[in-house]
């Protein structure tokens, strides 16, 4: 099923601030088996010169993950999501993610194609804190496949 | 930002500390949980299969979360990360046994550039399978 491509360029309005709290990036932390303590431990965070202690450095997926689902599910788009897998995947940081941030994301198509019956979708986030000063920008492939094909990633 | 490692110690071709991280069912409960990602495929092994897969497969934003512990570890520095990008290539496909899977992680300095930064290359499998694509990050060393 081809996608509207006419969505190529449009932006979503900022999303409602999520707030980063100590024991949310701990809990991730433990998820992926980090023990290091800037994730952890405040004083260790200052030690590297953080005011706090900072998220690992995909937890700010789950931030944009959250705000790309609204363009995933914008009827307009008509994304099948039973057959999205998650194709590629960058970041570009200006700064960790910090116990306290209140993250705020912008979330814009940038390229819409089919191939072979396949759909791909370019999403791209960019996060800023309650200053409004630039924290990361995430960059999200999502293949919506052929019918007849496999689930991936 | 103070990562351990100095711009002048390395070269290209340095490699970093390889790693080895364990992938059972019980690692994406968590991992589900933490990120919020509650995708049946990564949990439940009917639903995976009658997707196509062979089994449960890790979520690719958890091997991407292992794959850059080896260059966060290299830095002592987790902040010191500028970018990083990888193509999901094959699914980590996780057994409801003892062992689980295993991510084999490895990484090597690809290129110096401009402000103190090098473009770490790094290869990740599972199972003999290549499980992550052009996997590169960019940090600034001290």
């Amino acid at each position: 099923m081809a996608l509207d491509e006419s969505f190529v360029g449009r932006s979503y309005p900022p999303t409602a601030p999520y707030e980063v709290g100590r024991e949310k990036i701990r809990e991730f932390a433990q998820a992926i088996g980090e023990s290091a303590g800037a994730h952890t431990d405040p004083e260790a965070a200052k030690a590297l010169g953080y005011a706090d202690v900072i998220a690992p450095p995909t937890f700010v997926f789950t931030v944009t993950y959250r705000a790309a689902g609204e363009v995933i599910a914008d009827p307009e788009l008509g994304l099948d999501f039973t057959r999205v897998v998650h194709g590629s995947q960058k970041f570009a940081y200006t700064r960790p993610v910090c116990a306290g941030d209140r993250l705020s994301v912008t979330s814009t198509i940038e390229g819409i194609t089919t191939r072979a019956g396949s759909d791909f979708v370019d999403l791209r986030g960019d996060v800023h804190d309650d200053k409004g000063e630039h924290v990361a920008t995430a960059w999200m492939k999502l293949v919506a496949r052929a019918a007849e094909d496999a689930a991936g990633a | 930002m103070t990562a351990k490692i100095g711009y002048d110690e390395v070269e290209v071709g340095t490699e970093l500390p390889a790693g080895r991280f364990p992938v059972s069912r019980d690692t994406l409960v968590r991992y589900a949980g933490a990120s919020g990602d509650f995708n049946p495929i990564h949990w439940n092994e009917r639903f995976a299969k009658e997707v196509g897969l062979p089994d449960v497969i890790a979520h690719g934003m958890f091997t991407m979360a292992e794959a850059i512990r080896v260059v966060t570890d290299w830095t002592g520095d987790p902040g010191a990360l500028v970018e990083y990008s990888v193509r999901f290539t094959k699914p980590v496909v996780v057994p409801d046994d003892d062992k689980g899977a295993v991510v084999e992680v490895s990484a090597k300095v690809a290129q110096k550039l401009e402000d103190r930064q090098v473009r770490v290359d790094i290869a990740a499998t599972s199972d003999g399978q290549k499980v992550l694509g052009l996997a590169r990050a960019v940090v600034r060393l001290a």
